[in-house]
C-alpha cells in the first residue's frame, strides 16, 4: 500500500467517522482510532493524536451552528470548562506513565459505556427551582424550542462538576471528547435540558481537547501525513451530518452504531489483554 | 437605553462573534491542511506508510520553531502542521474573545472564571515544555 492509497482510505474512513459521530452525537474520534489502530495497525499513539485533531474539528464545526442558535449555555460550559480542562491536562500527563496496551483497554471501556449512554432514556422534566449555587453561577438560562424560549434551572453542580473532571481526564488520556460522560454530568446530575447538555457538551470538547493537544503535538503523537486526511473528511463528514440531521430519523441508526461500537470495544479490548498494541 | 437593553445585546453579539470565530478558525486550518496535503502527496504519495512503530519526538512538525522554520522551505508535512496548529488555536481564540466578551458586560465572575480556563490551558503548552 502507498502512502496515496493510504490517505485516501483514510479519508474515507475520516469521512464516515465524521457523519456517524455528528449524527449519533458521539463525536469523530471514536471510529478514528480503531479505524487506524484495528484495519491500519498503525502505532495507537499517532491513532490518539488523529482523535484529538478530529475531536477538535467536530466540536468547532458544529459548534458555530449551535452557539448562533443560542441552545449552547456558554456561561455552563466556561464554567464546567475549569474541570475539563485540568482534567485533561492531568490526563495527558497520566498518559506518559500509561502503558499502550492499558490506554486501550481503557479506550474499549469507555466506548462500550458511551455506546450504552446513546440507548438510555433521557430525562424530560424541568426543575422549578435551582440549588442556591446555581444563581451564585449564574449558571440557570433558557433556550429556544419550537414551542418558544423555556427557562431551566439546575442543580448539584458540585456533582456535574466531578464528574467532569473524570471526564476531562479521559479525554487527555485517550485523545477522545469523551462527550457521553459530559452528557451524564449535565443532564443526569446537575439536571440541564438534554438538547442544551448535548450542544454545550459539543461546545467544550474543543477547548478540553486543546488543552492536552500542545502536549501531544510537541510529543510527537500528531502525523501531519495522518492529521490532514483526518481533518479534512472529519469537518466534511460532520458537515454533511448537520445537514442530514434535520431531515431523517437517527433512532435506528443509533442502535447499529452502539452495537458495532460496542464489538469495536470488545476487539480492542481483548488486544489490550494479549499486549497486540 | 437601560442597562438590561445594553446587557442582552451583548450577550446575544457573543454568541454571533464565537460562532464566527468557530466557523473561520476551521474553514482556514481545513484550507491550510487541503494545500498541504496536495503538496504532501506530490511528493511522496508513491512512497509507503510507517506507523507501525511509533517515533516519537524529533521531527520538525513537532515544535512551533520546528514547524516556522520548514514553512520558510515550503516543506509539506509543516505547512499540514500549521493547520493543525491553527485547528488547535481555535478553541483558545474563542476563549480570549469570551474573555473581552464577558469584560463588556461587567461580568466579574465570569471574566475570573474564563482566565482560570485560559490559564490552565496556556500552562499546559508552555509549562516546562519545549516551544
Amino acid at each position: 500500500m502507498t502512502i496515496l492509497t493510504f490517505t485516501l482510505i483514510l479519508l474515507l474512513g475520516a469521512y464516515l467517522a465524521g457523519l456517524a459521530g455528528s449524527l449519533t452525537g458521539l463525536g469523530g474520534g471514536v471510529v478514528i482510532i480503531p479505524l487506524l489502530t484495528l484495519f491500519f495497525h498503525v502505532d495507537i499513539r499517532y491513532a490518539i493524536g488523529a482523535a484529538l485533531v478530529a475531536s477538535i474539528a467536530t466540536s468547532s464545526g458544529s459548534a458555530s451552528a449551535y452557539v448562533k442558535e443560542g441552545i449552547t449555555n456558554i456561561r455552563l460550559g466556561m464554567f464546567l470548562e475549569i474541570a475539563t480542562t485540568a482534567g485533561a491536562v492531568m490526563g495527558a500527563i497520566l498518559a506518559i506513565y500509561t502503558p499502550v496496551n492499558i490506554v486501550a483497554i481503557l479506550f474499549g471501556v469507555t466506548l462500550i459505556f458511551s455506546a450504552a449512554m446513546t440507548m438510555r432514556k433521557k430525562h424530560e422534566g424541568l426543575l422549578a427551582e435551582g440549588s442556591k449555587l446555581s444563581y451564585v453561577l449564574k449558571l440557570n438560562s433558557s433556550y429556544p424550542t419550537k414551542d418558544g424560549v423555556v427557562d431551566y434551572k439546575l442543580k448539584n453542580i458540585g456533582g456535574g462538576f466531578s464528574i467532569m473532571t473524570l471526564a476531562g481526564m479521559l479525554s487527555g488520556l485517550l485523545g477522545i471528547g469523551s462527550g457521553a460522560l459530559k452528557v451524564l454530568a449535565m443532564d443526569s446530575a446537575m439536571r440541564v435540558p438534554f438538547r442544551v447538555s448535548t450542544t454545550t457538551s459539543n461546545f467544550m470538547v474543543g477547548v478540553t481537547a486543546a488543552a492536552s493537544a500542545v502536549v501531544y503535538l510537541q510529543r510527537g503523537y500528531i502525523d501531519p501525513g495522518i492529521a490532514f486526511p483526518v481533518i479534512i473528511g472529519v469537518l466534511a463528514g460532520a458537515f454533511t451530518g448537520s445537514k442530514l440531521l434535520m431531515k431523517i430519523d437517527v433512532k435506528w441508526l443509533k442502535i447499529i452504531f452502539s452495537f458495532a461500537i460496542t464489538l469495536i470495544a470488545l476487539n480492542m479490548i481483548y488486544n489490550g489483554f494479549n499486549h497486540k498494541f | 437605553m437601560n442597562n438590561k437593553e445594553v446587557k442582552r445585546v451583548t450577550d446575544y453579539d457573543m454568541q454571533q462573534l464565537i460562532g464566527q470565530v468557530l466557523r473561520y478558525g476551521v474553514l482556514i486550518s481545513g484550507l491550510v491542511a487541503i494545500v498541504g496535503g496536495i503538496w504532501y502527496l506530490y511528493q511522496q504519495g508513491s512512497g509507503i506508510p510507517n506507523y507501525t512503530v511509533f517515533h516519537g519526538e524529533g521531527e520538525g512538525y513537532t515544535s512551533l520553531t520546528g514547524i516556522i522554520n520548514g514553512l520558510g522551505k515550503g516543506s509539506a508535512t509543516e505547512i499540514i502542521q500549521l493547520g493543525v496548529v491553527i485547528l488547535i488555536a481555535t478553541p483558545i481564540i474563542r476563549i480570549v474573545f469570551s474573555l473581552v466578551a464577558f469584560g463588556l458586560e461587567r461580568d466579574k465572575l465570569y471574566v475570573l472564571i474564563t482566565m482560570i480556563v485560559l490559564s490552565i490551558i496556556l500552562f499546559s503548552t508552555f509549562g516546562g515544555l519545549s516551544i
